[in-house]
Protein backbone atom coordinates (compact mmCIF):
# COMPACT_ATOMS: atom_id res chain seq x y z
CA UNK A 1 0.00 0.00 0.00
CA UNK A 2 1.42 3.43 -0.54
CA UNK A 3 1.22 6.41 1.40
CA UNK A 4 -1.20 9.05 0.93
CA UNK A 5 0.57 12.32 1.58
CA UNK A 6 1.13 15.50 0.31
CA UNK A 7 3.75 14.79 -1.73
CA UNK A 8 2.11 11.48 -3.13
CA UNK A 9 -0.90 14.27 -4.24
CA UNK A 10 1.78 16.49 -6.02
CA UNK A 11 3.89 13.18 -7.67
CA UNK A 12 0.19 11.80 -8.97
CA UNK A 13 -0.39 15.33 -10.38
CA UNK A 14 2.22 15.70 -12.10
CA UNK A 15 1.53 12.43 -14.33
CA UNK A 16 -2.33 13.22 -14.62
CA UNK A 17 -3.67 11.04 -12.03
CA UNK A 18 -3.33 7.83 -13.65
CA UNK A 19 -1.47 5.46 -11.85
CA UNK A 20 -3.45 5.71 -8.03
CA UNK A 21 -3.49 2.31 -7.15
CA UNK A 22 -7.03 -0.10 -6.03
CA UNK A 23 -7.80 1.11 -2.52
CA UNK A 24 -8.79 -2.32 -1.07
CA UNK A 25 -8.11 -5.79 -2.98
CA UNK A 26 -10.81 -7.22 -4.48
CA UNK A 27 -10.25 -10.96 -4.04
CA UNK A 28 -12.12 -14.18 -5.03
CA UNK A 29 -13.49 -15.80 -1.10
CA UNK A 30 -11.67 -18.47 -0.05
CA UNK A 31 -12.71 -22.00 1.67
CA UNK A 32 -10.99 -21.30 4.99
CA UNK A 33 -10.78 -18.77 7.08
CA UNK A 34 -9.65 -18.19 10.58
CA UNK A 35 -12.29 -15.50 11.14
CA UNK A 36 -14.97 -14.50 9.07
CA UNK A 37 -16.62 -11.09 9.45
CA UNK A 38 -20.55 -10.55 8.22
CA UNK A 39 -21.05 -7.09 7.41
CA UNK A 40 -18.23 -4.47 5.88
CA UNK A 41 -19.70 -1.41 7.64
CA UNK A 42 -17.47 0.67 9.89
CA UNK A 43 -17.87 -1.90 12.92
CA UNK A 44 -17.13 -4.94 10.44
CA UNK A 45 -13.86 -3.09 8.95
CA UNK A 46 -12.80 -1.46 12.02
CA UNK A 47 -12.98 -4.94 14.03
CA UNK A 48 -11.27 -6.86 10.71
CA UNK A 49 -8.53 -3.76 10.85
CA UNK A 50 -7.76 -4.71 14.89
CA UNK A 51 -7.94 -8.37 14.19
CA UNK A 52 -4.83 -8.39 11.35
CA UNK A 53 -3.13 -5.35 12.71
CA UNK A 54 -2.85 -5.65 16.23
CA UNK A 55 -4.26 -9.11 17.31
CA UNK A 56 -1.78 -11.13 14.76
CA UNK A 57 -4.97 -13.19 13.23
CA UNK A 58 -3.45 -13.96 9.36
CA UNK A 59 -6.71 -15.36 7.42
CA UNK A 60 -9.35 -12.70 8.03
CA UNK A 61 -12.46 -12.13 6.08
CA UNK A 62 -15.26 -9.35 5.40
CA UNK A 63 -18.34 -10.68 4.03
CA UNK A 64 -20.74 -7.88 2.33
CA UNK A 65 -23.68 -8.18 0.46
CA UNK A 66 -23.92 -4.87 -1.27
CA UNK A 67 -20.89 -2.58 -0.98
CA UNK A 68 -18.65 -1.55 1.61
CA UNK A 69 -20.59 1.19 4.01
CA UNK A 70 -23.54 1.02 1.78
CA UNK A 71 -25.67 0.38 5.03
CA UNK A 72 -25.67 2.27 8.06
CA UNK A 73 -22.08 3.76 7.74
CA UNK A 74 -23.41 5.79 4.82
CA UNK A 75 -26.35 6.41 6.23
CA UNK A 76 -25.55 8.09 9.33
CA UNK A 77 -24.79 12.14 10.66
CA UNK A 78 -21.35 11.31 11.66
CA UNK A 79 -21.35 12.66 15.10
CA UNK A 80 -18.62 11.52 17.72
CA UNK A 81 -19.34 11.99 21.54
CA UNK A 82 -18.92 10.47 24.83
CA UNK A 83 -20.89 12.82 26.73
CA UNK A 84 -23.10 9.60 28.17
CA UNK A 85 -24.32 9.01 32.20
CA UNK A 86 -23.50 6.37 33.15
CA UNK A 87 -19.93 5.44 33.98
CA UNK A 88 -19.96 2.07 31.77
CA UNK A 89 -21.21 3.92 28.47
CA UNK A 90 -18.93 6.96 29.38
CA UNK A 91 -15.67 4.79 29.17
CA UNK A 92 -16.74 3.07 26.11
CA UNK A 93 -17.74 5.83 23.94
CA UNK A 94 -14.72 8.12 25.34
CA UNK A 95 -12.44 5.19 24.36
CA UNK A 96 -14.27 5.34 20.58
CA UNK A 97 -13.55 9.30 20.92
CA UNK A 98 -9.97 9.21 21.45
CA UNK A 99 -9.71 6.60 18.70
CA UNK A 100 -11.30 9.23 15.90
CA UNK A 101 -8.80 11.68 17.05
CA UNK A 102 -5.81 9.21 16.45
CA UNK A 103 -7.42 7.94 13.36
CA UNK A 104 -6.03 10.21 10.48
CA UNK A 105 -2.58 8.73 11.36
CA UNK A 106 -3.44 5.71 12.45
CA UNK A 107 -4.89 4.37 9.16
CA UNK A 108 -3.12 7.03 7.14
CA UNK A 109 -6.47 8.94 5.48
CA UNK A 110 -7.73 12.27 6.35
CA UNK A 111 -11.00 11.52 8.04
CA UNK A 112 -11.78 15.44 8.07
CA UNK A 113 -12.67 15.04 11.96
CA UNK A 114 -13.93 18.10 13.26
CA UNK A 115 -13.84 18.43 16.79
CA UNK A 116 -16.59 21.59 16.55
CA UNK A 117 -18.65 20.65 19.68
CA UNK A 118 -21.69 19.02 19.85
CA UNK A 119 -24.24 21.55 22.22
CA UNK A 120 -27.15 19.73 23.77
CA UNK A 121 -30.02 22.66 24.37
CA UNK A 122 -32.76 22.21 27.36
CA UNK A 123 -36.10 23.41 26.53
CA UNK A 124 -37.68 23.08 30.16
CA UNK A 125 -36.62 23.99 33.52
CA UNK A 126 -36.80 20.48 34.29
CA UNK A 127 -34.96 19.21 31.62
CA UNK A 128 -32.00 21.98 32.84
CA UNK A 129 -31.82 20.67 35.57
CA UNK A 130 -31.38 17.02 34.35
CA UNK A 131 -28.60 18.89 32.44
CA UNK A 132 -26.75 20.01 35.52
CA UNK A 133 -26.74 16.40 36.85
CA UNK A 134 -25.94 14.88 33.74
CA UNK A 135 -23.14 17.08 33.16
CA UNK A 136 -22.03 15.77 36.61
CA UNK A 137 -22.34 12.47 35.61
CA UNK A 138 -19.84 13.18 32.87
CA UNK A 139 -17.40 14.62 34.80
CA UNK A 140 -17.55 11.89 37.06
CA UNK A 141 -16.73 9.33 34.26
CA UNK A 142 -13.63 11.82 33.57
CA UNK A 143 -15.05 13.47 30.52
CA UNK A 144 -15.11 17.41 29.82
CA UNK A 145 -18.35 18.67 29.42
CA UNK A 146 -19.47 22.33 30.12
CA UNK A 147 -22.72 23.96 31.28
CA UNK A 148 -23.71 27.13 28.89
CA UNK A 149 -26.11 29.92 29.70
CA UNK A 150 -28.78 31.10 27.26
CA UNK A 151 -26.68 34.05 26.27
CA UNK A 152 -23.17 31.59 25.64
CA UNK A 153 -25.58 29.55 23.64
CA UNK A 154 -26.40 32.50 21.68
CA UNK A 155 -22.85 33.30 21.14
CA UNK A 156 -22.30 29.92 19.62
CA UNK A 157 -25.06 29.54 17.68
CA UNK A 158 -26.13 33.61 16.46
CA UNK A 159 -29.43 32.49 14.53
CA UNK A 160 -30.95 30.52 16.88
CA UNK A 161 -34.28 31.66 18.52
CA UNK A 162 -33.62 31.56 22.52
CA UNK A 163 -37.59 32.04 22.44
CA UNK A 164 -39.49 29.53 20.77
CA UNK A 165 -42.24 27.81 21.50
CA UNK A 166 -40.57 25.35 24.28
CA UNK A 167 -37.78 28.25 25.40
CA UNK A 168 -34.62 27.47 26.08
CA UNK A 169 -33.35 27.30 29.54
CA UNK A 170 -29.44 26.39 28.71
CA UNK A 171 -27.53 24.03 27.28
CA UNK A 172 -24.24 22.01 27.59
CA UNK A 173 -21.27 21.11 25.59
CA UNK A 174 -18.73 19.02 24.60
CA UNK A 175 -16.39 20.80 22.68
CA UNK A 176 -14.14 17.38 21.85
CA UNK A 177 -17.04 16.19 20.30
CA UNK A 178 -17.54 16.88 16.33
CA UNK A 179 -18.11 15.22 13.23
CA UNK A 180 -16.06 13.40 10.24
CA UNK A 181 -16.25 11.88 6.77
CA UNK A 182 -18.34 8.89 7.07
CA UNK A 183 -16.98 7.31 3.87
CA UNK A 184 -13.74 8.45 4.94
CA UNK A 185 -13.20 6.35 8.06
CA UNK A 186 -14.72 3.11 6.14
CA UNK A 187 -12.70 3.54 3.22
CA UNK A 188 -9.66 4.42 5.58
CA UNK A 189 -10.57 0.91 7.71
CA UNK A 190 -11.11 -1.04 4.56
CA UNK A 191 -7.63 0.33 3.03
CA UNK A 192 -5.94 -0.58 6.42
CA UNK A 193 -7.24 -3.71 6.91
CA UNK A 194 -7.13 -4.58 2.71
CA UNK A 195 -3.39 -3.96 3.39
CA UNK A 196 -3.09 -6.06 6.34
CA UNK A 197 -4.07 -9.31 4.33
CA UNK A 198 -7.71 -8.68 5.23
CA UNK A 199 -10.24 -10.19 2.10
CA UNK A 200 -12.87 -8.05 1.77
CA UNK A 201 -15.74 -10.01 0.00
CA UNK A 202 -18.34 -7.89 -1.45
CA UNK A 203 -21.43 -8.66 -3.21
CA UNK A 204 -21.84 -11.81 -1.36
CA UNK A 205 -24.69 -12.60 0.63
CA UNK A 206 -24.67 -14.79 3.23
CA UNK A 207 -27.74 -16.99 2.94
CA UNK A 208 -27.34 -19.51 5.95
CA UNK A 209 -25.52 -20.51 9.11
CA UNK A 210 -24.68 -24.39 9.18
CA UNK A 211 -23.91 -25.54 12.48
CA UNK A 212 -23.58 -28.18 14.81
CA UNK A 213 -22.83 -28.91 18.89
CA UNK A 214 -23.75 -25.16 19.26
CA UNK A 215 -20.71 -24.56 16.74
CA UNK A 216 -20.86 -22.58 13.62
CA UNK A 217 -19.30 -25.09 10.88
CA UNK A 218 -19.71 -23.41 7.35
CA UNK A 219 -21.30 -20.26 6.14
CA UNK A 220 -23.26 -20.71 3.35
CA UNK A 221 -23.16 -17.62 0.91
CA UNK A 222 -24.34 -16.41 -2.85
CA UNK A 223 -20.58 -16.89 -4.03
CA UNK A 224 -20.26 -20.31 -1.66
CA UNK A 225 -19.58 -21.98 1.33
CA UNK A 226 -16.46 -20.87 3.36
CA UNK A 227 -15.55 -22.52 6.80
CA UNK A 228 -14.49 -20.45 9.86
CA UNK A 229 -12.94 -21.03 13.01
CA UNK A 230 -14.64 -18.12 14.19
CA UNK A 231 -17.42 -15.54 12.85
CA UNK A 232 -18.82 -12.34 13.66
CA UNK A 233 -21.86 -10.41 13.32
CA UNK A 234 -22.19 -7.47 12.55
CA UNK A 235 -24.94 -6.26 10.49
CA UNK A 236 -26.94 -4.07 12.32
CA UNK A 237 -30.44 -3.64 11.42
CA UNK A 238 -30.00 -7.12 10.50
CA UNK A 239 -28.83 -8.97 13.25
CA UNK A 240 -31.89 -10.77 14.04
CA UNK A 241 -32.14 -11.92 10.33
CA UNK A 242 -28.72 -13.60 10.88
CA UNK A 243 -28.78 -14.60 13.79
CA UNK A 244 -32.16 -16.52 13.58
CA UNK A 245 -29.84 -18.73 11.06
CA UNK A 246 -28.26 -20.14 13.81
CA UNK A 247 -31.16 -20.07 15.81
CA UNK A 248 -30.29 -17.45 18.12
CA UNK A 249 -32.47 -15.11 19.33
CA UNK A 250 -31.64 -11.57 20.13
CA UNK A 251 -33.57 -8.99 22.30
CA UNK A 252 -33.02 -6.52 18.96
CA UNK A 253 -36.32 -4.51 17.28
CA UNK A 254 -34.79 -3.32 13.66
CA UNK A 255 -36.45 0.45 12.95
CA UNK A 256 -35.79 2.80 10.41
CA UNK A 257 -33.85 6.29 11.48
CA UNK A 258 -34.16 8.93 9.15
CA UNK A 259 -31.88 11.91 8.23
CA UNK A 260 -31.44 14.58 5.58
CA UNK A 261 -29.25 16.86 3.90
CA UNK A 262 -30.40 20.57 2.15
CA UNK A 263 -28.44 21.89 -0.52
CA UNK A 264 -24.88 23.40 -0.08
CA UNK A 265 -24.98 26.76 1.74
CA UNK A 266 -21.94 29.01 3.02
CA UNK A 267 -20.48 28.06 6.20
CA UNK A 268 -23.31 29.41 9.05
CA UNK A 269 -23.25 26.49 11.74
CA UNK A 270 -20.50 26.12 13.16
CA UNK A 271 -21.04 23.25 16.06
CA UNK A 272 -23.82 20.35 16.68
CA UNK A 273 -27.05 21.12 17.75
CA UNK A 274 -29.39 19.03 19.64
CA UNK A 275 -32.37 19.32 21.06
CA UNK A 276 -33.76 15.94 23.06
CA UNK A 277 -37.14 17.86 23.93
CA UNK A 278 -38.21 18.96 20.46
CA UNK A 279 -36.01 15.99 19.31
CA UNK A 280 -33.83 17.36 16.14
CA UNK A 281 -30.53 17.59 15.73
CA UNK A 282 -28.47 19.88 12.81
CA UNK A 283 -24.77 20.45 11.91
CA UNK A 284 -23.06 21.13 8.72
CA UNK A 285 -21.08 19.48 6.68
CA UNK A 286 -17.75 19.99 5.12
CA UNK A 287 -19.12 20.34 1.63
CA UNK A 288 -22.12 23.07 3.19
CA UNK A 289 -25.12 20.84 3.70
CA UNK A 290 -27.12 21.22 6.44
CA UNK A 291 -27.50 17.49 7.74
CA UNK A 292 -30.31 16.99 9.65
CA UNK A 293 -32.02 14.17 11.71
CA UNK A 294 -34.77 13.77 14.41
CA UNK A 295 -36.49 10.62 15.74
CA UNK A 296 -36.94 6.81 14.61
CA UNK A 297 -40.08 5.55 13.18
CA UNK A 298 -41.32 3.95 15.79
CA UNK A 299 -42.89 0.51 14.32
CA UNK A 300 -40.33 -2.07 13.02
CA UNK A 301 -38.84 -1.88 9.40
CA UNK A 302 -36.39 -3.38 7.39
CA UNK A 303 -37.04 -0.98 4.92
CA UNK A 304 -34.16 1.33 4.39
CA UNK A 305 -36.60 4.61 3.47
CA UNK A 306 -38.62 6.55 6.43
CA UNK A 307 -42.06 7.65 6.55
CA UNK A 308 -43.27 11.83 6.09
CA UNK A 309 -44.25 12.41 9.15
CA UNK A 310 -41.38 12.29 10.77
CA UNK A 311 -39.62 14.63 7.80
CA UNK A 312 -42.45 16.92 9.00
CA UNK A 313 -41.69 16.19 12.52
CA UNK A 314 -38.08 17.06 12.23
CA UNK A 315 -38.98 20.35 9.84
CA UNK A 316 -41.26 22.08 12.21
CA UNK A 317 -38.29 21.43 14.93
CA UNK A 318 -35.51 23.04 13.26
CA UNK A 319 -37.11 26.01 11.62
CA UNK A 320 -38.71 26.46 15.25
CA UNK A 321 -35.55 26.48 16.55
CA UNK A 322 -33.44 28.26 13.53
CA UNK A 323 -35.93 30.17 11.60
CA UNK A 324 -33.66 31.05 8.97
CA UNK A 325 -33.28 27.89 7.54
CA UNK A 326 -36.93 27.78 6.62
CA UNK A 327 -36.48 28.55 2.78
CA UNK A 328 -33.42 25.75 2.40
CA UNK A 329 -34.18 23.65 0.03
CA UNK A 330 -33.76 19.64 0.48
CA UNK A 331 -31.73 17.49 -1.34
CA UNK A 332 -31.60 14.08 -0.25
CA UNK A 333 -33.43 11.96 2.51
CA UNK A 334 -32.28 8.36 3.78
CA UNK A 335 -33.14 5.95 6.61
CA UNK A 336 -31.11 3.39 7.96
CA UNK A 337 -32.46 0.21 9.66
CA UNK A 338 -31.57 0.71 12.94
CA UNK A 339 -30.97 -2.40 16.06
CA UNK A 340 -32.39 -1.04 19.21
CA UNK A 341 -31.93 -2.97 22.30
CA UNK A 342 -34.41 -2.61 24.84
CA UNK A 343 -32.24 -0.84 26.71
CA UNK A 344 -30.60 1.46 23.94
CA UNK A 345 -26.87 0.22 24.53
CA UNK A 346 -25.07 -2.45 22.77
CA UNK A 347 -24.55 -5.78 22.86
CA UNK A 348 -21.18 -6.81 22.03
CA UNK A 349 -19.18 -10.18 22.50
CA UNK A 350 -19.70 -14.18 22.83
CA UNK A 351 -23.09 -15.66 22.22
CA UNK A 352 -24.73 -19.03 23.70
CA UNK A 353 -22.88 -20.24 20.51
CA UNK A 354 -19.26 -21.05 20.91
CA UNK A 355 -17.62 -19.42 18.08
CA UNK A 356 -20.05 -16.72 17.18
CA UNK A 357 -19.93 -13.43 18.47
CA UNK A 358 -22.18 -10.29 17.86
CA UNK A 359 -21.75 -6.35 17.54
CA UNK A 360 -25.27 -5.19 17.57
CA UNK A 361 -27.50 -3.04 19.78
CA UNK A 362 -25.89 0.28 18.40
CA UNK A 363 -29.48 1.47 17.84
CA UNK A 364 -29.24 5.08 16.65
CA UNK A 365 -25.36 5.65 17.87
CA UNK A 366 -23.38 3.40 16.43
CA UNK A 367 -21.41 5.22 14.10
CA UNK A 368 -19.66 7.03 17.02
CA UNK A 369 -18.58 3.66 18.51
CA UNK A 370 -16.99 2.36 15.28
CA UNK A 371 -13.34 2.07 15.90
CA UNK A 372 -13.83 0.83 19.84
CA UNK A 373 -16.45 -1.45 18.97
CA UNK A 374 -13.78 -2.93 16.50
CA UNK A 375 -10.72 -2.59 18.48
CA UNK A 376 -12.69 -4.49 21.62
CA UNK A 377 -14.59 -7.28 19.50
CA UNK A 378 -11.34 -7.92 17.73
CA UNK A 379 -9.56 -8.36 21.17
CA UNK A 380 -12.50 -10.75 22.26
CA UNK A 381 -12.45 -12.55 18.96
CA UNK A 382 -8.73 -13.40 19.21
CA UNK A 383 -7.82 -14.09 23.28
CA UNK A 384 -11.56 -15.53 23.53
CA UNK A 385 -11.86 -13.14 26.37
CA UNK A 386 -13.92 -10.20 26.73
CA UNK A 387 -12.80 -6.92 26.73
CA UNK A 388 -12.97 -5.48 29.67
CA UNK A 389 -14.55 -2.05 28.14
CA UNK A 390 -17.44 -4.17 26.53
CA UNK A 391 -17.89 -6.53 30.19
CA UNK A 392 -21.42 -4.49 30.93
CA UNK A 393 -22.23 -4.80 27.52
CA UNK A 394 -23.09 -8.48 27.48
CA UNK A 395 -25.97 -10.19 26.00
CA UNK A 396 -26.67 -11.76 29.28
CA UNK A 397 -27.11 -8.87 30.98
CA UNK A 398 -30.92 -8.96 29.67
CA UNK A 399 -31.59 -11.87 32.00
CA UNK A 400 -29.30 -10.98 34.95
CA UNK A 401 -31.26 -7.44 35.01
CA UNK A 402 -28.05 -5.54 35.13
CA UNK A 403 -28.91 -2.79 32.11
CA UNK A 404 -27.45 0.18 31.39
CA UNK A 405 -30.67 1.78 30.65
CA UNK A 406 -29.18 4.70 28.09
CA UNK A 407 -32.54 5.78 26.64
CA UNK A 408 -33.02 9.32 28.23
CA UNK A 409 -29.26 9.99 28.77
CA UNK A 410 -28.11 8.90 25.45
CA UNK A 411 -28.65 12.08 24.41
CA UNK A 412 -31.30 11.51 22.05
CA UNK A 413 -35.19 10.84 23.08
CA UNK A 414 -36.39 7.26 22.75
CA UNK B 1 -46.66 6.95 4.96
CA UNK B 2 -48.57 3.80 6.01
CA UNK B 3 -52.78 4.19 6.14
CA UNK B 4 -54.03 2.16 8.48
CA UNK B 5 -57.72 0.49 8.42
CA UNK B 6 -59.23 0.88 11.88
CA UNK B 7 -61.71 -1.54 12.70
CA UNK B 8 -63.80 1.35 14.17
CA UNK B 9 -63.03 4.16 11.89
CA UNK B 10 -62.04 3.36 8.83
CA UNK B 11 -59.30 4.01 6.71
CA UNK B 12 -56.60 7.14 8.83
CA UNK B 13 -53.33 8.31 8.37
CA UNK B 14 -50.21 7.20 10.04
CA UNK B 15 -50.21 9.89 12.23
CA UNK B 16 -53.57 9.21 14.06
CA UNK B 17 -51.77 5.57 15.55
CA UNK B 18 -49.06 4.12 18.02
CA UNK B 19 -47.48 0.66 17.40
CA UNK B 20 -47.70 -1.17 20.65
CA UNK B 21 -45.01 -3.67 19.34
CA UNK B 22 -45.03 -7.46 18.95
CA UNK B 23 -48.59 -8.83 19.00
CA UNK B 24 -49.39 -12.13 21.17
CA UNK B 25 -47.13 -12.00 23.73
CA UNK B 26 -47.99 -13.67 26.40
CA UNK B 27 -47.23 -12.95 30.20
CA UNK B 28 -46.14 -15.89 32.24
CA UNK B 29 -49.32 -17.11 34.38
CA UNK B 30 -47.09 -17.14 37.39
CA UNK B 31 -44.11 -15.07 37.56
CA UNK B 32 -42.17 -16.46 40.88
CA UNK B 33 -42.50 -19.57 38.87
CA UNK B 34 -40.74 -19.27 35.86
CA UNK B 35 -36.87 -19.38 35.30
CA UNK B 36 -34.98 -16.08 35.07
CA UNK B 37 -33.99 -16.81 31.03
CA UNK B 38 -37.77 -17.16 30.64
CA UNK B 39 -38.73 -14.16 32.07
CA UNK B 40 -35.79 -11.92 30.31
CA UNK B 41 -37.43 -13.64 26.85
CA UNK B 42 -40.76 -12.52 28.01
CA UNK B 43 -39.83 -9.01 28.53
CA UNK B 44 -37.13 -8.31 26.12
CA UNK B 45 -36.80 -10.65 23.40
CA UNK B 46 -38.93 -10.09 20.52
CA UNK B 47 -39.22 -11.92 17.05
CA UNK B 48 -38.19 -8.86 14.79
CA UNK B 49 -39.12 -10.62 11.41
CA UNK B 50 -37.46 -9.71 8.09
CA UNK B 51 -41.26 -9.69 6.48
CA UNK B 52 -44.54 -10.60 7.92
CA UNK B 53 -45.22 -9.01 11.24
CA UNK B 54 -48.05 -9.20 13.82
CA UNK B 55 -48.61 -6.65 16.33
CA UNK B 56 -50.48 -4.36 18.40
CA UNK B 57 -51.45 -0.65 17.09
CA UNK B 58 -53.92 1.51 18.94
CA UNK B 59 -55.67 4.30 17.17
CA UNK B 60 -54.91 7.00 20.15
CA UNK B 61 -55.87 10.00 18.20
CA UNK B 62 -59.17 8.61 17.24
CA UNK B 63 -61.53 6.05 18.70
CA UNK B 64 -58.74 4.59 21.32
CA UNK B 65 -58.79 1.42 20.71
CA UNK B 66 -56.27 -1.04 20.62
CA UNK B 67 -56.29 -3.64 17.49
CA UNK B 68 -54.21 -5.99 16.05
CA UNK B 69 -52.24 -6.13 12.21
CA UNK B 70 -50.60 -7.90 10.08
CA UNK B 71 -47.46 -5.74 8.30
CA UNK B 72 -44.89 -7.22 6.28
CA UNK B 73 -41.67 -5.14 7.40
CA UNK B 74 -40.14 -4.77 3.91
CA UNK B 75 -42.72 -3.43 2.04
CA UNK B 76 -44.92 -1.50 5.19
CA UNK B 77 -47.94 -3.57 3.53
CA UNK B 78 -50.58 -4.18 5.82
CA UNK B 79 -52.05 -7.41 4.46
CA UNK B 80 -54.38 -7.41 7.60
CA UNK B 81 -56.53 -6.15 10.18
CA UNK B 82 -58.01 -8.03 13.24
CA UNK B 83 -59.19 -7.65 16.99
CA UNK B 84 -57.72 -8.41 19.79
CA UNK B 85 -57.54 -11.48 21.33
CA UNK B 86 -58.19 -12.91 17.61
CA UNK B 87 -55.74 -14.86 15.13
CA UNK B 88 -55.11 -13.86 11.99
CA UNK B 89 -56.68 -15.56 9.37
CA UNK B 90 -54.51 -15.28 6.12
CA UNK B 91 -51.29 -15.52 8.23
CA UNK B 92 -52.02 -18.16 10.66
CA UNK B 93 -48.54 -20.05 10.02
CA UNK B 94 -46.96 -16.57 11.16
CA UNK B 95 -49.39 -15.97 13.93
CA UNK B 96 -47.63 -18.87 15.78
CA UNK B 97 -43.97 -17.82 15.17
CA UNK B 98 -44.76 -14.57 16.60
CA UNK B 99 -46.17 -15.76 19.84
CA UNK B 100 -43.37 -18.16 20.12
Amino acid sequence: MSRYSGFSLIRHALTGHRHWQRTWRDPEPKKHYDVLIIGAGGHGLATAYYLAKYQGVKHVAVLEKGYIGGGNSGRNTQVSRSNYYYPESGAFYEHALQLFESMPRELNINTMFSQRGILGICNSRHEAELYRRWVNAVGMNGIDTELLSREQIKKCVPHINLDCRFPIWGGFIQKRAGISRHDAVVWGYARAASAAGVDIIQQCEVIGLESSDSRITRVNTTRGDIEANQVALCVAGHSGHLAAMAGLRLPISSVALQAMVSEPVEPILHTVLMSAHIHVYVSQSDRGEIVIGGGADMFNSYAQRGALPIQHDNMEALIELLPIFSRLRMLRQWAGVCDMAPDVSPIIGKTPIENLFVSTGWGTGGYKAIPAGGDTLAYTIANNETHSLIKPFQLDRFTTGRLIDEGAASGVAH
Amino acid sequence: MLRIQCPICGLRDQTEFHCGGEAHVIRPANPEAVSDEDWADYLFYRTNPRGVHCERWVHVHGCRQWFNIVRDTVTHEVHEVYAMGEEPSSMAGQGEESSA
